[in-house]
């Protein structure tokens, strides 16, 4: 028996006690899957970004370890740190909206639901934009429109390719119209990075829902989306309410969008960065209009070549496998 | 222009106006019966209701503007647009969906001698159109019928008036796998590129992205008793109160009225309604329309598309409350 089964069939055969696990879960020794059940070593879990090594669960993360993930090591020029949120309709629900963010500040050491900055990925230059749904909810007031333009701007102005994470519940009521008008101001500068012809790619976390869906989320050149991530414009309960029906267990899921057309493509996080760096490189203007590789008499020979390497070329596969 | 004498519909708050019009034809019918005359008491007590009812409409809660915002009477895109216009085809269709979308009408009007693409959300007159219409709320269809005519518009030089009159965009299944979310998106960006003027009027209900579907332009208009809001008061009530029945509440605090906006920069133009309400003279509203799209347009005229373009991006890029800090600070 491989030691690796002898744990396996340890941990099946006596899993520790109800007591020695709740202690260690809170010492943060241990996770405990929200979705299997299973534990695994807090430690481990980060090194896999936080995604189950037992069920695939893509557990939710904030944006310092977003960008820690994304980011090449010492490469991350935080932008606007310095933009903070007012209370401009002094709202007041059952709470002052002006003593709720302060309470926010404190507890997550933001100062808003976005952080903004520049970046290499994989080498690449980027401007990254990650919002973080601990602040609010990820919801968008002045703060995030503002940092989120002129990161978007800034991306125009450099002409670099524009990433932004998404995970928000949408406009931040607090601030009244004020935030709806950051959808337009947001898809603006959108249009002019595109005008610009330079690549926009949003990557869809959970939750990606309301005002943001209906802007900067669905306006990528390319759509990403992290795994049984909810996106959707309506809430759920609202949607069940006019309809007075129950809807499909996969309604506004990540793999619904992909199914209906709306984003491009499922990425684990653990491919994420893997993922943005290819798609950057493809859009990277191509200089030299000559062929990159070889002279046309001889570009049949590396077709051959690279064949040989991948005999599963041309021949039909399970799609399911691939 | 009410050729059939129909029952007025009340709000609540104009019961006591009610009241007291209800009195004074009583006193007319009676006067009448034993040949009394009466005129100087019914001038005066005339003169009162038209004083109460002044009173009643200058001072109203945002609750209540949003009744008269929502009044079955109220007039809707298709009357304004019959009402300010010489000509007029509706155009049908966003060549994609395979259905049209009722509760989103445009097409091609002349206005002032000169072709304009119009169109906004449409509410139901009665009952039976609501159902029909949705209750102005779109489906992906109506924001890409939307955006293809005024594609349209643009191609062809045509300014654009779009009308705002929706509770929001509708939260169905079959929206939601059409994709709601990127068919309002798609408008928000696409309206900054166009070259043509866009003008943009709440007149009803603007009801949060489905309202700002249609809502980016150059100039935005408001009818005094309209309302505009990120999210409808009985939404976020029953969000941030956990009670829908603070739906009142909610509706002051988040400041939808026409002052609140103009005060924070988003609105550019509030235009007064008859007292009453705009159905209570639905011809006197649309000539206060005409005249300020008139006003607003020839002044869009003067200016070339890219300039227009640089205004509108501006205009928006300045809309926002935060506070700048220097770096030393954090
Ligand atoms: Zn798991």
């Amino acid at each position: 028996m491989s030691l690796f089964d002898w744990f396996a069939n340890r941990r099946k055969a006596s899993p520790i006690s109800q007591e020695r696990q709740e202690r260690d879960i809170a010492d943060g020794l241990w996770t405990k899957c929200e979705q299997c059940g299973v534990l695994a070593y807090t430690r481990d879990l980060r090194a896999n970004q936080q995604v189950c090594p037992e069920c695939g669960h893509h557990h939710r993360i904030f944006s310092e370890e977003r960008i820690y993930q994304l980011i090449d090591a010492d490469s991350w020029q935080p932008l606007d740190r310095q933009i903070m949120p007012q209370d401009p309709l002094r709202f007041r629900d059952r709470k002052t909206y002006h003593d709720r963010l302060r309470d926010t500040q404190t507890k997550t050491h933001l100062s808003d639901a976005v952080q903004t900055g520049l970046g290499q990925l994989s080498g690449e230059p980027v401007a990254l934009g990650v919002m973080d749904f601990r602040f609010m909810g990820g919801s968008m007031g002045s703060v995030v429109g503002e940092k989120l333009t002129r990161l978007i701007e800034r991306g125009t102005a450099d002409r670099l390719p524009v990433v932004i994470v998404c995970a928000s519940g949408g406009a931040r009521m607090q601030e009244g119209m004020l935030s709806l008008m950051q959808m337009a101001k947001i898809s603006a500068a959108l249009e002019r990075h595109r005008a610009a012809r330079l690549l926009y790619v949003p990557v869809l976390s959970h939750p990606t829902t309301g005002g943001v869906t209906a802007s900067f989320a669905m306006l990528g050149d390319i759509i990403l989306a992290e795994p049984s991530a909810t996106i959707g414009f309506a809430g759920r309960r609202v949607v069940e309410q006019t309809l007075r029906e129950k809807l499909p267990e996969d309604f506004q899921t990540a793999e619904f969008l992909l199914h209906h057309g709306f984003v491009d493509q499922i990425v684990p996080r653990t491919q994420l960065k893997s993922i943005l760096a290819q798609l950057i490189r493809l859009h990277r203007p191509v200089t030299s209009l000559k062929p990159v590789q070889s002279a046309a008499d001889d570009a049949v020979e590396p077709l051959r070549a690279r064949q040989a390497l991948r005999p599963s070329l041309f021949v039909p596969q399970d799609s399911s496998s691939a | 222009m009410a050729t059939t004498e129909r029952k007025p519909i009340l709000l609540d708050f104009e019961k006591p106006l009610a009241e007291l019009e209800a009195r004074i034809s009583q006193i007319r019918e009676l006067a009448e019966v034993n040949s009394v005359d009466v005129s100087d008491q019914i001038h005066q007590l005339e003169s009162r209701a038209q004083q109460l009812r002044q009173e009643i409409f200058t001072s109203l809660s945002p609750a209540q503007r949003i009744q008269v915002a929502r009044h079955p009477r109220r007039p809707s895109t298709l009357d304004y647009i019959q009402a300010i216009s010489e000509e007029w085809i509706e155009l049908h269709g966003d060549r994609r969906s395979g259905k049209d979308d009722p509760a989103m009408v445009g097409g091609i009007a002349r206005f002032e001698g000169r072709p304009v693409v119009m169109l906004g959300h449409q509410k139901g007159r009665d009952t039976k159109d609501n159902v029909t219409r949705n209750f102005g709320m779109a489906a992906p269809g109506g924001y890409r019928k939307a955006m293809r005519l005024m594609e349209h518009a643009d191609r062809f030089g045509m300014p654009i008036f779009t009308f705002i009159d929706t509770p929001g965009a509708w939260p169905g299944m079959e929206a939601e796998q059409m994709g709601q979310g990127e068919a309002i998106a798609y408008n928000l960006r696409e309206m900054f590129r166009l070259e043509v003027p866009i003008l943009c009027t709440v007149i009803g209900e603007g009801g949060s992205g489905g309202a700002l579907g249609v809502g980016v332009g150059d100039h935005l208009m408001m009818f005094e008793h309209s309302v505009y809001y990120v999210a409808s008061p009985e939404a976020c009530a029953a969000i941030l109160w956990k009670d829908a029945a603070r739906a009142n509440q909610a509706a002051e605090a988040l400041k939808i009225t026409a002052w609140d906006l103009k005060q924070v920069g988003i609105l550019d133009q509030l235009l007064p309604e008859p007292i009453g309400g705009a159905h209570a003279d639905p011809l006197m509203a649309a000539e206060t329309l005409q005249q300020a799209l008139s006003q607003n347009l020839a002044r869009l005229l003067q200016m070339s598309g890219d300039q227009r373009r640089d205004r509108r991006y501006e205009k928006f890029r300045q809309i926002g409350e935060f506070t700048e800090q220097t770096e030393a600070h954090i």
